[in-house]
């Protein structure tokens, strides 16, 4: 983590809380956790409720789909540890670790619905270029993709535009499988909140 | 509302980021923090800050994978303290995620009311 405060400047109760987590996990406290819970009121609060709807809300998309989703916009980012850990989600939430690593591997060969895949291709574009155009839509909704499923995967795109971001500006630590298996189970079960 | 599985695929339904985007944006622009509005407003926008600020500002925005270091020690280094860093670095990347997002839901926006 490239600041001390994210690190070490939490107030005495979150510390005591991450002492009780490590002890329970015996993992570190994912650097994500660290940062939500550094003064939460002024980014941690309402960026949990944003990802948590987001991710969890009700949609047309499945929840596996929206952490795919999330996954691969990271990917697009060179994301390490959101990679690691959305993929760990989605390979959970489908029950398929294949299906995550082939759309991450190569989005055209992957084994997907047509209505997903065109949705990625989107959200691969408006990611590196930072825009799309009504042509780039339009192929969205001709793959039978629907307008409320488009603004809801614009929704993830937009968490995990801002959380790429700050994990690789303030380098996020990135530890072994284990500890994605863990927070994995974690928010499946308990969702971003 | 929600079972403990987590809610399932639903044709229907429709999820709703609106108010939890317009409070966060809300919060980091204009609520209490240590970077002065300005400075946050700026980092947000990408644009009116001055180096070595404008750099890190620049490279959260379009490229934050290739952060050193160096970048944010830099910026340390200038004045802020790590607490207006964070800040500025928050502001900078919901500023350049919201722009996307606002460019997406205008192509979506055309998209739909040409058809």
């Amino acid at each position: 983590m490239r600041l001390a405060i994210l690190d070490s400047g939490h107030r005495f109760g979150i510390k005591v809380l991450f002492a009780f987590i490590r002890a329970v996990s015996r993992e570190p406290v994912p650097d994500a956790v660290k940062l939500v819970m550094y003064r939460p009121d002024f980014y941690g609060a309402p960026m949990k409720e944003l990802v948590h709807e987001a991710m969890r809300g009700p949609s047309a998309w499945s929840v596996g789909d929206r952490e795919l989703m999330a996954a691969f916009v990271s990917k697009v980012n060179e994301c390490e540890f959101c990679i690691k850990a959305h993929s760990a989600v989605a390979e959970r939430a489908y029950g398929d670790g294949a299906k995550v690593s082939a759309v991450l591997s190569d989005l055209e060969t992957a084994g997907i619905d047509e209505p997903l895949r065109a949705t990625l291709r989107m959200l691969r574009k408006l990611t590196r270029e930072h825009a799309v155009n009504t042509e780039d839509m339009r192929a969205v909704l001709a793959a039978g993709v629907s307008r409320d499923q488009i603004e809801d995967a614009l929704a993830v795109c937009f968490a995990f535009n801002t959380t790429d971001r700050l994990a690789d500006t303030f380098e996020f630590f990135v530890p072994g499988p284990k500890a994605f298996e863990a927070g994995a189970k974690f928010l499946l079960a308990r969702g971003y909140r | 509302m929600f079972r403990k599985s987590g809610p399932r695929a639903d044709p229907v339904a429709k999820l709703d980021i609106t108010r939890a985007r317009n409070a966060l944006v809300a919060r980091i622009l204009e609520g209490h923090g240590t970077a002065p509005q300005a400075w946050r407003r700026a980092a947000f926008e990408n644009a009116g800050l001055t180096e070595p600020l404008s750099t890190l500002v620049d490279k959260v925005a379009k490229h934050a994978h290739r952060i050193t270091d160096q970048d944010v020690a830099a910026a340390r280094a200038s004045g802020p303290s790590e607490d207006q860093v964070f800040e500025i670095v928050v502001c900078a990347a919901v500023g350049q995620a919201t722009r996307q997002y606002e460019s997406a839901l205008a192509a979506l926006k055309a998209a739909t009311e040409k058809e």
